[in-house]
């Protein structure tokens, strides 16, 4: 049994809204694979809590595209259904694998994109990919509507620009930022399943011919919140494609990063990571294996 | 010998029950009136608890009752699965409390709450007040060891124990050498990791004698536990276990059991359960010991050893458990595997303020191995002498005796196994291919590794071993077998089974196991541990069995009319029936003759064996590992492409059940080489990753296809020519992955586990072999 | 605090009363003595009380009991047949030695139960891939898979 004070099953997003902005003790909750395990941790503000469900809530479900070919997905979309929706497939395969290499099978099928931005770990596997695509996070309140751009969302370890009272309704990738991109995601973890990124990179690319048009590179746990190396970037745009160059711009994402000394792996050993992966994923972007 | 059960892979006798979920474990039993348990855990590493305040805890709804070192006995026990000592020099150390004032590691347990509810208990248990006096706290046996470092237990210095054992003279020895090789490694903190977590109740009976219902792999010694902790007679307690979710040697230990009996004495003899969480079970119940060693040999210029020299300190953690045993079993475990005619083993084993370290499938083995296995790997590099080559040359034969442990063996086939390992890996043409592509300049490069091992079947001469085997014929002809050896998922009742069907002469279906070993019925017998059940208790189910087939026979002869007797050396019992021999006539079927035994107005009684049989033998079984891996130079990952066992384990009993054995071992090993380690924060002494998620026991995805393969020479010792096989399997997979990846880098990793970490390290040191 | 749901659990509809605070698990093993379904972690980490929600495989630790409301649940016991028949997949861990001390086993069967039925023709890769949520420590896992194969193979050739 978990140290929970109540449970509220809200069916429309103003419910929930209006729930949360009517209980101090309130707190959300979606998949439940994040929450749950802070109360049962005992982790101080996680026990005692009046829950506020919002997985049956319609709104928050699912993947569209708007009129303007952006995608839209909703924030309690499943890591599952993430990985396996068509429109993902088709355009952003990189968030299909980011997404598909949460966990196993199990947490996948619950836990959420939006929980796994809105708990705001750095080692979450679908941020860095979001961060290479500047997703915008949409909020709604008792304020109204708003909408940031993910890097804004992100404010320090576990921390978010998320109100009291706040819910993430959506997460929209703008189709500027998809569309004529290749992109791949790295995780590394010491297992290949049900593990944390020791190091999560995520690229976007474009080019003509051999040369890099544009580039994003994006980290996850090489800082506190996840990262752009938009030195790199800059530095790769009209960048002919040569193992040469892919060196420069591996050693080049360092100037950005922050990576630290932790027990799960020493700041060296994340530097390498952060040098050698984007390198990796740019060519296997590209179709040219590793 | 033709055997008709033996030898077959006959279905587990529990398997159905446990793919419907119908297989009742401690934790589905229900109780009425259960009441739950949670031990408060101390937020220090070293130090007193000066003061508790439970006010606050008892408040909270549903709190029964609150124990803490005032209200359990001032008894000091000791925890380890071992055998009673009569001679108190080797007696276990008895350092234990059921509660303690004194903390030893984080987390030791200083109070306990019964409540109606888990929940109630934990949050009492959170709720308990303590002051502390702090005292410096030691992670590694160098920081236990410095000088005027304070004593984790009174008058010890910090060391637990330190022997000496020695052959020949190996000054001597290292004159003799044409060269010397030196090198130190260390092995790692890991846990077992076994699915279920500790899980005990106790209650009062109606008998008013104390039963505890628990997890254990060693009911009888349990059961002896108790009666020591309490200071009563060990017969006022019963202790019964039911199906069991995996050991490991995690549960070759008494952890939790006599705080529940405490606790239920405390309400008056209601049950009282407690259910620990993963994290407790990482952090709290045992460990494996982590032993570092420096190792230096000398050989004569064709790679014969001359002499060897090794010296390994052990981190026995807060509690000494099994303590000394498992660092010293490195020396015969040495000389069982190679002939070292002037040799010196020494070994320390030092308390440090982190999880205690017990017995873990391997007792000491899994890390002597890599001691030896990774020094060996280096003397073949450094000579050119092939690996094998090396091994072969130095390897002991049969008909010597080990001269630590005392020991002649019988059998010893690790040549067959290194041929029939190569030959099954296509190891020369890997070696080949490798070679071939060796000056490619790939990220990723691969390299062959193997080691070998030596264990031992059971314990014996260094405790006594003694097995216990009940059988009774049923009125049907189906026959009861009853045990005290510990059936812990790892298939011994469906081998004694088939022992039993083999022996007697019936269908495997016909012998009726035990899910429960309960020490009110149960004949004595040790437990699950040493690998000792198909060998130690294997003897004393073949001796009932011989001696039920006795009475049986005797019986047909007895019943059958005069004039038409068949003489008794002519009668057998073939299929479930009597038969005669010299023409295989069926006399009788079992069932026939058993309702004689049973229902005769005259005469006849229920027949049944009962034995117990001590014994004073051992055969050491052997293998290797090959492996072949695929390094990625610039993260450091490792890819393990092939991985295969090769065992003389003598005759095996069960081919599916042993292949299961071999790559749950070779699974367990592979984590051991490459990922596991518990660890703890230097500034507060804290584990830091004591669950399933930071602790990186191997997923499903992270085990490649694992090969097993047999050398099935009979030993004349093992009681069907078996030897022993539960723990051998994880012993030499981690220095054959380790030596693979060396061979693959051409560089140089001396600890495990060998993470992607440790080889980028190494990569950018260039670090010689 | 007590909410009431309707649920179906192993093909029966029931209506219950469930404490907010209850896990599914702790609802299933305690107030349904539906014990099949383990407790290994309590944090989604280890598979052992996976079961069944409307076809998905989930952890029912982390899976809070009011969440079952509206919803059909598969444990162990509902995938063995009402005369105590073993499913295809059950006959093949019980024949290729998949079962060990058998803690993880029925969480191996659920989650396997569903792999075949999203996969029917699964490769070595997506059963590890499909089961990576279920640790094992005895088996290392070679007979689970050879199990699962071994009835994909079957089901294809019949």
């Amino acid at each position: 049994m978990y140290q929970i004070n109540g449970y509220f099953e809200a069916s429309t997003i103003k419910e929930a809204i209006d729930y949360l902005a009517g209980n101090e003790n309130s707190q959300v909750i979606a998949g439940g694979t994040d929450v749950l395990i802070k109360t049962r941790e005992r982790k101080s503000g996680y026990t005692d809590k009046d829950l506020v469900g919002i997985m049956r809530i319609p709104e928050l479900k699912g993947i569209n595209l708007d009129d303007d070919g952006n995608i839209l997905i909703g924030s309690t979309t499943t890591f599952t259904e993430v990985e396996e929706d068509e429109i993902i497939l088709r355009n952003i395969p990189s968030l299909s694998a980011a997404c598909g290499s949460v966990g196993g099978p199990q947490i996948r099928n619950i836990g959420t994109i939006g929980g796994n931005v809105a708990n705001g770990a750095t080692s979450a596997d679908s941020a860095s990919t979001l961060f290479a695509m500047d997703a915008v996070i949409c909020l709604e309140g008792p304020e109204g509507k708003r909408e940031m751009p993910i890097k804004e969302f992100y404010l320090g370890p576990g921390k978010v620009a998320m109100n009291k009272g706040e819910l993430m309704t959506q997460i929209k990738i703008l189709k500027e930022n998809f569309m004529c991109f290749k992109g791949h995601y790295i995780k590394f973890s010491q297992r290949k399943a049900m593990d944390i990124a020791t190091l999560g990179c995520s690229i976007m690319v474009k080019t003509t011919g051999n040369k890099i048009d544009e580039l994003k590179v994006a980290y996850g746990v090489a800082g506190p919140t996840p990262i752009r190396a938009t030195e790199a970037e800059a530095m790769a745009k009209g960048m002919e494609i040569t193992a040469e160059n892919l060196d420069l711009i591996g050693e080049k994402c360092l100037e950005n990063a922050s990576a630290r000394d932790s027990w799960r792996a020493s700041k060296a050993f994340r530097q390498q990571l952060i040098r050698e992966l984007p390198k990796r994923a740019i060519k296997i972007a590209l179709g040219g294996g590793e | 010998m033709e055997h008709k059960v033996i030898g077959k892979s006959v279905e587990r006798w529990d398997a159905i029950a446990k793919v419907t979920g119908r297989a009742n474990y401690t934790g589905d039993i229900p109780q009425k009136e259960l009441l739950y348990g949670k031990i408060c855990r101390a937020k220090i590493t070293h130090g007193k608890v000066k003061n508790m305040d439970i006010s606050e805890a008892l408040k909270v709804p549903g709190v029964i009752k609150i124990l803490t070192p005032d209200d359990v006995p001032e008894i000091s026990f000791p925890t380890a699965g071992h055998p009673y000592s009569l001679d108190p020099k080797f007696a276990d150390i008895a350092d234990r409390r059921i509660l303690t004032r004194n903390v030893r590691l984080y987390g030791d347990e200083i109070a306990a709450v019964i409540a109606e509810s888990e929940l109630a208990a934990e949050i009492a248990a959170s709720k308990i007040k303590v002051e502390y006096e702090e005292y410096e706290f030691y992670l590694s046996p160098e920081e236990a060891l410095k000088e005027g470092a304070v004593e984790i237990h009174e008058g010890t210095k910090n060391i637990l124990a330190a022997t000496k054992a020695e052959i020949g003279d190996i000054d001597t020895g290292f004159k003799e050498a044409d060269f010397i090789v030196e090198d130190v490694c260390a092995t790692p903190i890991i846990q077992h990791c076994q699915m279920e977590n500790q899980i005990a109740y106790a209650y009062k009976d109606v008998d008013n004698r104390w039963v505890c219902v628990t997890s254990t792999q060693i009911p009888h010694i349990c059961r002896r536990i108790l009666g020591q902790a309490f200071g009563m007679p060990w017969g006022r307690f019963r202790v019964i276990k039911p199906f069991i979710g995996g050991g490991f040697g995690n549960k070759q230990d008494v952890t939790i059991e006599p705080l529940v009996v405490a606790m239920s004495m405390a309400v008056g003899g209601k049950p009282v359960m407690v259910d620990l969480h993963r994290e407790e079970v990482f952090g709290w119940t045992r460990v494996r010991h982590a032993i570092s060693y420096k190792v230096k040999m000398g050989f004569t210029k064709d790679g014969v050893i001359t002499a060897a020299d090794i010296e390994a300190t052990s981190n026995n953690g807060a509690y000494a458990s099994h303590g000394h045993a498992i660092v010293a079993k490195g020396g015969g475990i040495t000389t069982a595997i190679y002939k070292i005619p002037n040799f010196r083993y020494r070994a320390k084993t030092v308390y440090t303020n982190t999880a205690a370290a017990g017995a873990m499938r391997g007792y000491g083995v899994p890390q002597i191995t890599y001691a030896l296995e990774t020094f060996m790997n280096k003397v073949s590099i450094q000579t050119g002498i092939d690996q094998f080559e090396l091994r072969e040359k130095n390897l002991t034969k049969v008909n010597e005796e080990n001269p630590l442990l005392h020991m002649v063996q019988h059998t010893m086939s690790l040549r067959e196994c290194f041929a029939k390992g190569k030959e099954i890996f296509k190891w020369d043409d890997k070696r080949k291919s490798i070679d071939k592509d060796k000056n490619t300049a790939s990220d990723y490069v691969r390299g062959l590794g193997m080691a070998a091992f030596a264990y031992t079947s059971g314990a014996y001469p260094k405790t006594m071993e003694i097995g216990g085997c009940r059988l009774i014929l049923n009125q049907d002809g189906s026959i009861k077998l009853m045990v005290g050896a510990t059936e812990i998922g790892q298939g011994a009742d469906t081998v004694f089974s088939q022992m039993v069907a083999d022996t007697i002469g019936i269908p495997f279906e016909w012998v009726i196991a035990d899910a429960y070993t309960d020490t009110d019925i149960a004949p004595f017998d040790t437990g699950a541990y040493a690998s000792r059940q198909t060998f130690v208790s294997g003897m004393a189910v073949k001796k009932a069995a011989v001696e039920l087939k006795e009475k049986i026979l005797q019986a047909a002869y007895d019943f059958s009319k005069i004039g038409n007797k068949v003489p008794i050396e002519d009668l057998d019992i073939v299929d479930g029936n009597i038969i005669q021999k010299h023409n295989g006539q069926i006399l009788e079927t079992l069932g026939d003759l058993a309702l004689k035994t049973y229902y005769d107005l005259h005469s006849g009684s229920c027949l049944t064996a009962d034995v117990s049989n001590k014994c004073t033998k051992n055969a050491y079984p052997y293998g290797v590992t090959l492996t072949e891996v695929e390094v990625d130079k610039k993260t450091g990952k490792v890819e393990v492409l092939s991985i295969l066992n090769v065992h003389d384990s003598g005759k095996i009993i069960n081919p599916l059940l042993a292949s299961g054995q071999v790559e749950g071992g070779m699974a367990q090993g592979l984590g051991y080489g490459l990922a596991e380690e518990l660890k703890y924060d230097e500034k507060t002494g804290k584990p830091l990753n004591n669950n399933l998620l930071d602790y990186k026991m191997p997923t499903f995805m992270d085990v490649p296809d694992l090969d097993v393969a047999f050398v099935e020479i009979e030993d004349p010792v093992g009681p069907y020519g078996n030897k022993s096989l539960g723990e051998p399997p994880l012993c030499s997979p981690a220095p054959a992955l380790r030596n693979a990846i060396i061979d693959a880098l051409g560089i140089y990793v001396k600890d495990i586990p060998v993470t992607p970490q440790k080889i980028i390290e190494a990569l950018s040191e260039n670090r010689e072999v | 605090m007590l909410k009431t749901i309707n649920c179906t659990v192993n093909g029966r509809a029931m209506e219950l009363q469930v404490d907010v605070r209850e896990s599914l698990l702790d609802m299933l093993r305690n107030r349904l003595h539906l014990t099949g379904t383990k407790q290994g972690c309590g944090v989604g980490e280890c598979g052992a009380c996976a079961v069944l929600i409307d076809g998905e495989t989930l952890d029912s630790c982390i899976y809070l009991a009011v969440w079952a409301d509206g919803k059909d649940i598969v444990s162990i016991e509902g995938l063995t047949g009402a005369d105590g028949s073993l499913s295809d997949l059950q006959q093949n861990f019980v024949d290729k030695g998949a079962v060990q001390c058998g803690f993880c086993t029925p969480g191996f069967v659920v989650s396997a139960t569903a792999l075949l039925e999203k996969n029917p023709n699964p490769s070595k890769d997506e059963i590890r891939r499909g089961l990576s949520g279920n640790l094992c420590r005895c088996t290392g896992y070679q007979k689970i898979l050879d199990a699962v194969e071994s009835t994909a193979d079957q089901r294809r050739n019949k």
